[in-house]
């Protein structure tokens, strides 16, 4: 016999719903009707094992078990297998905690996404939320930043810039008017995390940010959020006015006489205002212009005052930290680089989804025990790591620990913990010149080397690819590739190079006139 | 080598602005020690140690941006290669600005330009002058390895809608420097770069051509191009200059100093002058581009002369026009008396010129009957701001209101009168400062980008005193006062008066709320904002002069300035923004009836003394005509003989009836002009005059600059304008022997204790000097009143409001007020002659369309406009700039005949006229008034006359 009052969760992730959670939620609550039995629908997050989306729990004895992926015409069948008691079922996957891929992360930053209904500030307080904040507001401001510098934490939006200086230059900036912004426009290639936060946890993000407006002295808070994760801006908007109706934010948080106010800002929808100062100057409402820095936006950022600027993780991340200690974060993790890393496996991958785990394991462990290999079953020829800016690594590399120093000595970039994998049917000569085009479209066209240089660097690989004056065109590629890296005013324009340099470097066969060899193997 | 005339070269740029820090950092630059302000840019440190790193979208004009790459420089122990124009110096940095790497990159990045650029080098019009060529010279760049077969924008098609520059987008580098230039230096925003990446591109407005856009074509942005991308036309069609001669903007009171570039006697272009020091580098449409008018078919270069003005004229040589005019003066002079002559002075003239004019009146004509356009404009500012704060003039500096928290305008619409000066202004609000507009009309301050009036004060035209008195009564009341001030630096008893006179109810905000049609709340609002300051600065125009208590006005600006402290620094004071170039050295140089140079009264017999012994001549103690009381002596046939130099009466005097029938009746009118103006039709001599350009002199703008005025050419007609009048001076038997200007202002210095440091070798060293300029304060006083008052203490003057004559009634229920637009320049003499005309082409009457309807007037319909003095026609706008009740128009078209509906009505002290306030009833009509009709036919004969004069009789 099923619990009188079973619960089911059906994630509400933009993911699980793009692969019909919202049908399989519906035909749940049409069969127990149907059968006349009592079922509560719960909207979770997702758990991110995206491959066995939509993946539904039901909880039995005080444990979550999980069957996916559960199409909508599975629904009788389980019921008629007593899934609500954890009967055994096809698409039964056990216990969930015990399915290898979840049980071998160390979920700190996503401790609750997946287990608690996002929107529930109940579900949220009794899963150990705001017990971060409450610390907090039993400490000095300058206490919380040295704890956030203690725990090792890096910004978790690419750049990896220990989190605790900048929260400190913050603090000390002089200003009337200090500002905490959240970077939420997620737009690496292969990247789901901050979505995943906020569409599964918002409350984590508020707090994160509440906490930081109290370390640094700021009394007003943006959420950047991509206007393409329309889902997330509606969790976030009502989990921000759930909090207000909390007490939480406003005025008067939780009763300490602090305000902090926040508020989501729809993002203008292109992949540089991703880059912090173009993101303010986004949200002072104008054309998202890159800023050259000094002065930081630490010091003078949003509408000229000093402005934190953090990733969602980032943010996310601090609430533990101060909810654990700093030395429960740090214990995870290799060489300067603490915590865990939460990376989303993405591409011609078996087993996409994210996995948050702490710094130092291999690439290899993740795309093999995570990821299980390509989805096509062929052999893995390149992973591009860290967005559409970061180098493709090639299979003799993927025995690099995934930590920053590391990767970095190989070239690599870990970002936002993107992995995109491709089997050996690709042809990098293409994802080449991919990289240069996708710096083309997003140039904001504010620096030289970026706004026209990307433009010739397309030309200059059509003129390989195409057999025209290869050794030439290959040095002038070079030359190009240097001068973006050298001179270009972002990341954007200075990285790009880095995925066409990979090629150049690891996979030149491909990087030649069309016709003779290379190109990938075609299947 | 005199510093004033250099051959062409392109003025040197810093690459960053000044950092205002005094403190000082030393730093290594290329093994070079370099010591510069904190703050200051590496790039201009550099470039003031002689060390020019390459740049393009870097100005020391224009805030850091940091797009073009070009200035790159490896700094020790810097991660990468850091831009010089947006790192700042620090102590004991190392900069390396050349080495192998940085080179490779700039050649790399000039590859990149070069490969979407053009190569027509040659045939370019900026070839010789432009800044991507010399940096593809100085970066060595000897190939474009990408082609140029590759994406581009060469086919993009040029804009030529700007009368006076092109826009030819398939040159642009994308650098911004226009873009910028328009944000931060003239403060439109008119430009924008549309598009993102390669397809960036500068738009003006939407996209739009830019004579249509916002674009004023001020000039900053073609100033700003580092390419051919925008380029004078002048350029265009004569190439480049091949010397400069610095020189002073011959049109409104802010006085921009520019470089005349010249191609021998061409002006090429006009540049405005980065180390002027009223102007820093900006220009307006009319300095900038509207110098045509100076070499126009118009120009008259023959003297010309005849008995009547129905008779034509006859072109003669300069001897026979000087004699037949001397002649004529005497003539009349001996028969019906010394009183029977006069002179009126231009405030387009020099310091020089109309020291002499007035001279001349004195010495030669042996009266006082001198007289000056200012009356008509600022006269009140004069005896307003001498009788409180002791000196017929302005407190500040323009780069005063860079320090000023509050700024408040009066009856002033800087944007359009006194552009470059209004960008300046922008800035400061742009930075913070608070704004208060005490205006009839929605003004651009009120509104615009980025710039919003905090308070609005829309009074009713000649409500100012009521509204002036209800702001001090406001901050009286709320115990607002600066009493310490007041107490230190003012006459007491006259503080009591005025604070018990005051403080009567019957100025309070409430009880003149009806009378101001301000709500008393926001009066008060705004005396609130003003009384805090701690910065507040006044600044003010024809709106507060001209009126029946345009004086009374002008003192109660002083008494609440005295009031709240905010006198004698800077960022506060008493600004009014004079409307011609020289309306403050005009009345400098005694050009009123009643003073000598230096505001000294002709009843002073210690100052008639000086300038008798100077002159050789005896003074007359007596004031004599004022210009209405010459125009009123005329009718009634007292007055015959007036020699005129560079003023237009027949067209900016009120009641141009009345003036018209004063010139008819006079036997010897002589006018010296450029033009055959309205004046001049009713002339017997002409005497042709001479541009700015064509002679030598002085200007004295807005904040008591002194600034040079450099020939650059010949004068057309051989003469220039000071020496006429020394040949007419002569000729009525005074002698006078200047060999220059100098000699001119040298004796204006022996004999004006405020003008008594200036020299023009001082001009030539100082570039311009702020008076007084003497032994106290030997290189000019940029802020007055500093530690005491001119006058000793401040005086407090009552100032009770008195309504006008000229109230809305059931015959004539509006109230017609009158301005200024940009592009034109008071009568339109010089930029009628101009394509400034293309933005302005004809005087409009603005009307709310309230008013418009219950007359069933629609946009662009004649309208009849009727006064008591007379009546004219205009074309109607339809908008609500204007506040029902009132309309609006401007003067600078002749035959829009808006003086004809001003009446007579005058201050009360100094007969400055009520162009302001006028009641008139606005109809439809569906042709010209009788007075345009009069005025066609009196112009058609007149040109006749002329054109028969140039025409040799037997050909």
């Amino acid at each position: 016999m099923p619990p009188p009052d079973a619960r089911v969760f059906v994630p509400c992730d933009t993911t699980a719903r793009s692969m019909g959670a919202d049908g399989v939620a519906a035909a749940i609550a049409a069969e127990a009707a149907r059968r006349g039995e009592s079922v509560t629908v719960v909207r979770n997050g997702s758990r991110g094992l995206y491959w066995l989306e939509p993946m539904i729990e039901i909880e039995s004895d005080g444990v979550r078990h999980a069957y996916g992926p559960v199409q909508p015409a599975d629904v009788p069948a389980l019921f008629d297998a007593a899934f609500l008691a954890a009967g055994a079922h096809a698409l039964g996957l056990g216990p969930t905690e015990a399915i290898p891929y979840l049980a071998r992360q160390s979920r700190l930053t996503f401790a609750r996404v997946g287990i608690t209904d996002p929107l529930s500030l109940h579900d949220y307080r009794a899963h150990g939320g705001y017990e971060g904040l409450t610390r907090a507001l039993e400490m000095a401001p300058g206490e919380i930043v040295q704890a956030v510098t203690e725990s090792g934490l890096r910004g978790r939006g690419g750049a990896a810039f220990p989190s605790g200086i900048k929260w400190r230059t913050v603090r000390n900036a002089e200003g009337a008017q200090k500002y905490v912004t959240c970077n939420a426009d997620e737009g690496d290639s292969g990247t789901y995390a901050d979505r995943m936060i906020m569409e599964g946890d918002p409350f984590v993000l508020i707090e994160g940010m509440t906490i930081a407006a109290l370390a640094v002295g700021a009394t007003q808070g943006y959420v950047y959020l991509r206007a393409e994760y329309p889902l997330a801006i509606r969790i976030m908007n009502q989990a921000i006015a759930g909090a207000e109706a909390a007490g939480l934010l406003g005025e008067d948080v939780m009763g300490s006489g602090r305000a902090f106010h926040l508020e989501v800002r729809e993002a203008a929808g292109a992949y540089i205002c991703g880059e912090e100062t173009s993101m303010l100057e986004s949200l002072e409402g104008k054309r998202g212009m890159i800023r050259y820095r000094p002065p930081l936006p630490a010091v003078k950022g949003l509408f000229g005052a000093p402005t934190l600027v953090n990733n969602v993780i980032t943010l996310a991340s601090v609430p533990i930290i101060l909810a654990k200690g700093p030395e429960h974060y740090q214990s995870y993790g290799a060489g300067r680089s603490r915590g865990t890393l939460t990376v989303q496996l993405a591409g011609n991958v078996k087993r996409g989804g994210l996995v948050e785990i702490g710094f130092g394991h291999t690439l290899r462990e993740l795309l093999e025990d995570f990821g299980g290999g390509t989805a096509t079953g062929r052999p893995i020829r390149a992973v591009q790591a860290g967005g559409p800016l970061g180098a493709y690594i090639h299979p003799s590399q993927f025995d690099c620990p995934l930590d920053y120093e590391a990767f970095s000595e190989i070239g690599g970039m870990i970002g936002h913990g993107g992995l995109v994998v491709f089997d050996d049917t690709v042809d990098m000569g293409e994802q080449a010149r991919f990289a240069m085009e996708f710096c083309a479209i997003e140039s904001c066209g504010k620096c030289t080397p970026c706004r026209i240089g990307a433009v010739r660097g397309v030309e200059v690989i059509d003129r390989i690819l195409g057999g025209v004056d290869e050794s030439a065109n290959l040095a002038l590629l070079k030359d190009l590739c240097d001068t973006m890296e050298a001179g270009s005013l972002c990341a954007l324009g200075g990285m790009a190079p880095f995925p066409v340099m990979s090629v150049m470097n690891h996979f030149p066969e491909d990087l030649r006139a069309r016709g003779s060899a290379g190109g990938g193997v075609r299947p | 080598m005199n510093p004033t005339y250099d051959a062409y070269r392109r003025p040197d740029d810093l690459g960053a602005p000044p950092a205002r820090s005094q403190a000082m950092v030393e730093l290594t630059i290329d093994g070079k020690t370099v010591t510069a302000p904190e703050g200051t840019m590496v790039i201009r440190a550099a470039a003031l140690a002689g060390i020019h790193i390459p740049k393009l979208c870097a100005s020391d004009m224009l805030e850091p941006f940091g797009s073009c790459r070009l200035c790159l420089v490896e700094i020790e122990g810097a991660r990468g290669t850091p831009a010089s124009c947006t790192t700042e110096v620090a102590a004991g940095m190392v900069v390396t600005t050349q080495n192998a790497r940085l080179a490779d990159l700039r050649r790399n990045v000039m590859e990149l330009y070069i490969s979407d650029h053009p190569l027509d080098c040659l045939t370019c019009p900026t070839n010789g002058d432009c800044e991507l060529q010399d940096m593809a010279g100085a970066v060595g760049l000897r190939d474009v390895r990408y082609g140029y077969a590759g994406e581009n924008h060469l086919d993009a098609e040029k804009d030529a809608s700007n009368p006076y520059f092109t826009f030819d987008p398939s040159k642009c580098i994308v650098c911004s420097r226009c873009v910028r230039a328009c944000d931060e230096v003239q403060g439109t925003f008119a430009l924008t770069i549309d598009g993102r990446g390669f397809d960036s591109k500068v738009a003006a407005s939407q996209d739009q051509p830019f004579l249509d856009s916002e674009c004023v074509s001020c000039g900053a942005c073609v100033q700003a191009c580092p390419t051919a991308t925008l380029t004078e036309k002048s350029l265009i069609e004569l190439g480049q200059p091949e010397h400069s001669v610095i020189t002073t903007c011959a049109y409104c009171g802010v006085g921009c100093s520019f470089r005349a570039e010249m191609k021998g006697e061409q002006v090429v272009k006009m540049i405005p002058n980065k180390d002027g020091h009223a102007n820093h580098g900006h220009s307006c449409v009319k300095g900038r581009f509207a110098f045509g008018y100076a070499t126009h078919a118009d120009r008259i270069t023959a003297p010309l002369i005849r008995d009547s003005i129905r008779d034509p004229w006859r072109e003669v040589s300069w001897k026979e026009a000087i004699d037949f005019a001397a002649g004529r003066l005497k003539e009349i002079r001996d028969t019906h008396g010394p009183d029977s002559i006069g002179g009126i002075t231009s405030s387009r003239c020099t310091n020089e010129e109309t020291y002499l004019v007035q001279k001349m009146v004195r010495a030669a004509f042996g009266n006082n009957n001198v007289d000056t356009c200012a009356r008509v404009c600022h006269s009140p500012t004069g005896y307003g701001l001498k009788a409180t704060l002791g000196e017929s003039a302005g407190t500040q500096a323009f780069d005063s209101v860079l320090k000023a928290d509050v700024i408040m305008v009066i009856g002033a619409n800087p944007t359009v009168a006194h552009p470059v000066f209004a960008s300046q202004m922008k800035r400061r609000i742009a930075e913070g400062a608070r704004l208060i507009v005490i205006d009839p009309r929605q003004i651009d301050l009120v509104r615009s980008a980025h710039v919003q009036a905090d308070c609005h004060l829309q009074l009713r035209p000649g409500a100012n005193v009521a509204v002036i008195n209800a702001l001090a009564h406001a901050v009286l009341s709320e115990g607002l006062e600066d009493s310490p001030y007041i107490e230190d630096r003012c006459e007491q008893d006259a503080y009591e008066d005025w604070r018990r006179f005051i403080l009567e109810e019957r100025n309070s905000p409430e009880a003149l709320a009806e009378v101001t049609g301000v709500p008393a709340e926001d009066i008060r609002a705004a005396a609130r904002l003003y009384a805090a300051g701690p910065n507040s600065a006044i600044y003010y125009g024809l709106g507060v002069s001209e009126h029946a208590q345009g004086s009374t006005m002008v003192m109660g600006i002083a008494n609440l300035a005295m009031a709240t402290g905010n006198l004698g620094r800077e960022g506060v004071g008493v600004s009014p923004l004079r409307g011609q170039n020289n309306v403050q050295g005009a009345c400098d140089m005694g050009s009123f009836p009643h003073e000598l140079p230096g505001y000294r009264h002709v009843s002073d017999a210690e100052t008639r003394a000086l300038f008798e012994r100077e002159w050789g001549v005896e003074l007359l103690p007596t004031p004599g005509f004022r210009i209405p009381n010459m125009f009123d002596a005329a009718v009634a046939g007292d007055f015959k003989g007036l020699y005129v130099q560079g003023e237009d009466m027949a067209q900016s005097d009120p009641d141009i009836n009345h003036v018209s029938a004063a010139l008819s009746s006079l036997e010897c009118l002589i006018v010296q002009d450029l033009f055959l103006n309205e004046t001049a039709k009713f002339a017997h001599v002409f005497l042709p005059g001479s541009s700015f350009l064509e002679k030598n002199g002085t200007y004295t703008n807005a904040e008591r600059r002194i600034s040079p005025v450099r020939k650059v050419m010949k004068p057309l007609a051989g003469y220039e304008d000071w020496e006429v009048t020394q040949l007419l001076a002569n000729a009525m038997g005074y002698p006078m022997n200047y060999s220059h200007p100098s000699e001119i202002m040298d004796e204006i210095a022996r004999l004006t204790p405020t003008f008594r440091g200036v020299s023009f070798d001082k001009l030539d060293r100082l570039g311009s000097i702020q008076w007084p300029c003497n032994d106290n304060a030997e290189h000019g006083t940029p802020t007055m009143h500093v530690d005491a008052f001119v006058r000793g203490k401040g005086l407090f003057r009552l100032t009770p409001y008195v309504a006008t004559q000229e109230r809305s009634t059931s015959r004539y229920p509006l109230l017609l007020t009158t301005g200024r637009v940009l592009s034109q320049y008071n009568v339109g003499a010089q930029t009628r002659r101009t394509s400034n005309s293309q933005w302005h082409g004809e005087d409009v009457l603005e009307i709310h369309p309230h008013d418009a309807e219950q007359r069933g007037i629609e946009q662009d319909d004649w309208v009849g406009l009727k006064s008591r003095a007379g009546d004219t026609v205009l074309r109607a706008e339809l908008t609500e700039r204007v506040q029902p009740g009132v309309v609006y128009t401007t003067f600078h078209h002749p035959e829009s005949g808006a003086n004809v509906v001003t009446t007579d009505n005058s201050d009360w002290a100094t007969n400055c006229p009520e162009y302001k306030v006028t009641a008139v009833q606005a109809y439809k009509v569906n042709r010209l008034s009788d007075w345009q009709q009069q005025f066609e036919d009196f112009t058609e004969t007149q040109l006749q006359f002329l054109r028969e004069a140039r025409t040799p009789a037997d050909a």
